[in-house]
């Protein structure tokens, strides 16, 4: 199997996610405007911004929690934007949340259930058993509530649970938030393994070093408007754009 | 003695099976769905009449008997699903009050359909074959019925536990009970799972419904109501969305009810809302509940900004006030009676609204006060012969005092909770004045209640009525905008940091709560005077509902809002007792057809359409009300 979305020069990967235009707004404030990113078949994009500078919202707008007031989201050609989540959901985008939103009173196991949609041809279908390879810990603790895990280990399970819809396309937000550096780097080589299975990944970050793990291009937001798009390598030879955008 | 105990106790046992399950269905659609169904008790109703059409339909062996119980579930079941795709849909997203009162719209019109279809006499159904005799403890004789209604409630039990814990549907249940904007993005799709958990709920109380018939209870056309009030008792008790909980509560309320008998005869109504009202106060959220993440304060949502009249509204009320001084003398005497009440439920309805708009506190049972009030007047008239002066201070001071009282516990709550606690305060109050008999008449009533003096014409009544209703109306929107209007708003839009700059929040929603009683006390002695006698209904949940209606028709933070509330909605039921035998029908259909075009109220959707004319800009208007409120501070 040919490795897809590597940094190799040449032809270019189709475009798999394509945002653009995209506004949105809680009640009458103005929070995404003309937001647009393109991810391509297998890359990790990478979502720069400080706190509060849209991050999480771009990722509710694409998903549907928050509807956009305008802009197109459209997933290999389709366009999803105005869809309701599930519908979006089922076109082939998982969403893992910052705040994790594991169902505490439900057991690691049926928490995967929840998750569970019918496999896509393109990808390997995801079984519990293949999910608990890649995250042991989970394995251990099959009929344990979601409550009564480590912040950790809730962030294995959200990113598993949502890996059980099979999806084509993986919204991760701050997935290193709040995370022991030991268990960021499990979760930067879960990334680059779940990269090597196929899957395209959105991540949104503040940490540069986190991103710089994992990312093939960087895409940098700041109060609501996109400032910066183009490799992670170009990125990190950028100062001024580091300094302007991301620094705190 | 013990065979009496046992049987009791029996008894107690058969009646908590119907009762929880109509309270697991009710309880499992809250956790799911988040709404408050006060339909529920129509389902149950449902269950019961499309029982005995079946039961008399189908062949009297046990195929037929058992089949026709299961029909009526599952066709109460298909109702529930139908309520939901049609009318709750489309109200998921609105305040919580709207839907409660979309779904009370729908006990109206399930009252006069049921009437319609089934005549209004009790109907009995048939005993259950082969279950019709009856075992024997010593002298006490237990129906074989009873004993296989001990067991149902711990199969439904075990079948609603397997139900949610060994199937994929139950599983997204819980899951979506805990998080279903999470379940959503995961791709499920919320439509169907709300419609089939509607379907399951109403399915289990068309089942109680059912199985309430072969024990000899009729069905009749007020059971949906009364089973309702007693099925958020334990919805309430056992804690909002557990199963296991309602299971609990019911066998403790039927337990309750059956000992109560032998103890308190004369107040087993009231303690079942009392055992209500002190676990809401030990475990605010009921015996095996949890807090709700997702539950907002009741009425959130609507945007909570408060402003002045604008000159132009004012000028309207100066001629309203103006008609109101010279039209009465050329009104005939039926107009004088109507008026007279459309003031005093003005006023009514502005006392609610002060709770309930800036306060933020929803009251299901607002009604108490307004009958305590009416009390108050009666049993001094009657039995001190006070004369009217004294009376009408009399009723503030008496609904004051309750307001005191039941306030300082429902303060400590907020949201459903709180909703649930006023209302049980309320049935408290009914069943006190329904059957302590010798003190209130009980049904009956108090009678002679009449204006004395030059007020007793109806002319010189009217005025005072008018004077009395507007006057303490203007005194509560002077309240609003008093520094205690703005701390009390404060204290509703952000706790903390109200605290944070001084404001005792719970100390000034008590004294809210305690204003609100006052006056609504104020309008039910005027009522109590202009009817000439009071009755338990004053005080009935109906009444209460009433005044939900009207300040939610007209708008929950618009403060005339509740002025055109009460006159639209006093006035379209006046009109329709007079043109149809079906008003409530037609009544319902109206709020239905109200809340689901103007979810912000009439006068909240007229505010709205006011600006954006461009009119309504004072200077006032700039201000946010938070801003205000903390300035004023
Ligand atoms: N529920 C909300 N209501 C109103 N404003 C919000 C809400 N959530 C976020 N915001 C505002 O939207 C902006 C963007 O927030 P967010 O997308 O969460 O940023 P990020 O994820 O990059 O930290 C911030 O200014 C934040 O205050
Ligand atoms: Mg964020």
């Amino acid at each position: 199997m040919p490795e897809p979305g590597g940094a190799a020069a040449g032809a270019a990967p189709p475009v798999l996610l394509a945002v653009s235009g995209l506004h949105a707004h809680y009640g009458r404030a103005h929070i995404l405007s003309d937001v647009a990113l393109e991810a391509r078949q297998g890359e990790v994009l990478v979502l720069l911004g400080r706190n509060g500078a849209g991050k999480s919202t771009t990722m509710k707008a694409i998903m549907g929690l928050v509807p956009p007031s305008a802009g197109q989201v459209r997933l290999d050609g389709a366009d999803l934007a105005g869809q309701e989540p599930h519908v979006i959901a089922r076109a082939g985008i998982g969403y893992v949340p910052e705040e994790r939103r594991i169902f505490t009173d439900l057991t690691v196991m049926e928490n995967l259930a929840v998750g569970r949609r019918p496999p896509r041809a393109c990808l390997a279908p995801w079984t519990p058993e293949r999910l608990f390879a890649l995250f042991p810990n989970l394995g251990e603790m099959r009929n344990r509530p979601g409550g009564r895990m480590s912040g950790g280990e809730q962030q294995m399970l959200t990113i598993a649970r949502t890996l059980m819809g099979n999806p084509r396309l993986l919204l991760l937000d701050e997935p290193s938030e709040g995370l022991s550096p030991l268990i960021v780097e499990q979760m930067a080589n879960t990334i680059l393994q779940l990269k090597r299975e196929g899957l395209t990944v959105l991540l949104s970050e503040q940490n540069l070093h986190f991103a710089g793990l994992v990312s093939d291009r960087a895409t940098v937001i700041e109060q609501g408007r996109i400032r910066w798009s183009g490799t992670f390598a170009a990125l990190e030879a950028d100062a001024a754009a580091q300094a302007q955008y991301l620094s705190v | 003695m013990m065979e009496l105990l046992l049987v009791q106790g029996l008894n107690g046992l058969a009646s908590a099976a119907s009762l929880f399950l109509v309270a697991a269905g009710l309880s499992i659609i809250f956790g799911v769905t988040r709404i408050v169904n006060f339909a529920h008790g129509s389902l149950y109703m449902l269950g019961a009449y499309i029982a005995v059409t079946l039961f008399a339909v189908l062949p009297r062996d046990q195929l037929g008997f058992w089949g026709a119980v299961l029909l009526s579930a599952v066709a109460a079941g298909l109702l529930g699903a139908l309520l939901e795709r049609l009318v709750l849909r489309r109200l998921y997203g609105a305040p919580e009050l709207f839907q409660l009162l979309a779904t009370f719209g729908v006990v109206l019109i399930v009252q006069d359909a049921a009437l319609l279809i089934w005549g209004p006499q009790d109907l009995l159904g048939p005993r259950a074959p082969g279950l019709r005799g009856a075992v024997y403890v010593g002298e006490a004789r237990i129906p074989l019925y009873d004993l296989f209604l001990f067991a149902v409630g711990p199969v439904v039990l075990a079948l609603l536990w397997l139900l949610f814990n060994r199937t994929r549907w139950g599983t997204l249940v819980r899951a979506a009970t805990q998080d279903r904007e999470m379940v959503a993005a995961l791709g499920v799709n919320q439509r169907w799972l709300f419609t089939t958990v509607f379907f399951l709920g109403s399915l289990l109380a068309g089942l109680g419904g059912a199985l309430q018939l072969p024990r000899g209870q009729p069905a009749t056309l007020h059971m949906d109501l009364d089973v309702i009030t007693e099925a958020f008792a334990v919805v309430v008790i056992g804690g909002m969305g557990s199963v296991p909980g309602a299971f609990l509560a019911a066998l403790l309320i039927g337990m309750l009810q059956a000992y109560g008998i032998l103890v308190f005869p004369k107040i087993t109504l009231v303690l079942t809302f009392l055992v209500m009202a002190a676990v809401l106060v030990v475990r605010p959220h009921g015996l095996l509940g949890r807090p709700q993440g997702a539950a907002r304060a009741l009425g959130a949502g609507v945007e909570a900004v408060i402003r002045p009249a604008p000159p132009a509204l004012r000028r309207l009320g100066l001629a309203v006030l103006a008609l109101l001084l010279v039209l009465p003398p050329f009104l005939g005497s039926y107009a004088v009676s109507v008026l007279g009440e459309i003031a005093v439920f003005v006023l009514f309805a502005a006392s609610l609204h002060l709770m309930m708009g800036p306060g933020g506190m929803a009251s299901f049972g607002h009604a108490a006060y307004f009958g305590l009030g009416a009390y108050g007047v009666a049993l001094l008239v009657t039995n001190f012969g006070v004369p009217m002066l004294g009376g009408l201070v009399a009723a503030p001071v008496v609904a004051a005092i309750a307001g005191a009282v039941f306030g300082w516990f429902c303060v400590r709550l907020s949201g459903v909770y709180l909703a649930m606690l006023t209302l049980a305060f309320a049935q408290i109050a009914w069943s006190g004045a329904f059957q302590w008999v010798e003190l209130t008449g009980g049904d009956n009533g108090i009678l002679g209640v009449w204006p004395e003096g030059f007020l007793a014409g109806p002319l010189p009544f009217l005025y005072l009525t008018l004077a009395v209703s507007i006057g303490v109306t203007l005194l509560l929107r002077r309240v609003i905008y008093a520094p205690f209007g703005y701390a009390l708003r404060a204290g509703r839009d952000s706790p903390l940091r109200a605290e944070a700059i001084g404001i005792g929040v719970r100390g000034v929603q008590w004294r809210a709560f305690i204003l609100a009683a006052a006056a609504a006390g104020v309008a039910g002695g005027l009522f109590a005077y202009g009817k000439g006698s009071v009755f338990p209904t004053y005080m009935q949940i109906s009444r209460s509902v009433d005044g939900l209606m009207m300040v939610l028709l007209g708008g929950v933070q618009t403060v005339s809002g509740p002025i055109v509330g009460a006159v639209v909605f006093r006035g379209l039921e006046e009109q329709l007792l007079r043109l149809t035998d079906y008003w409530r029908a037609v009544l319902g259909a109206a709020i239905l057809l109200l809340v689901l075009a103007f979810p912000q109220g009439i006068a909240g959707a007229a505010q709205a359409w006011w600006q954006r004319r461009g009119a309504g800009t004072g200077p006032a208007a700039a201000g946010t009300e938070r801003g205000e409120a903390e300035r004023a501070a």
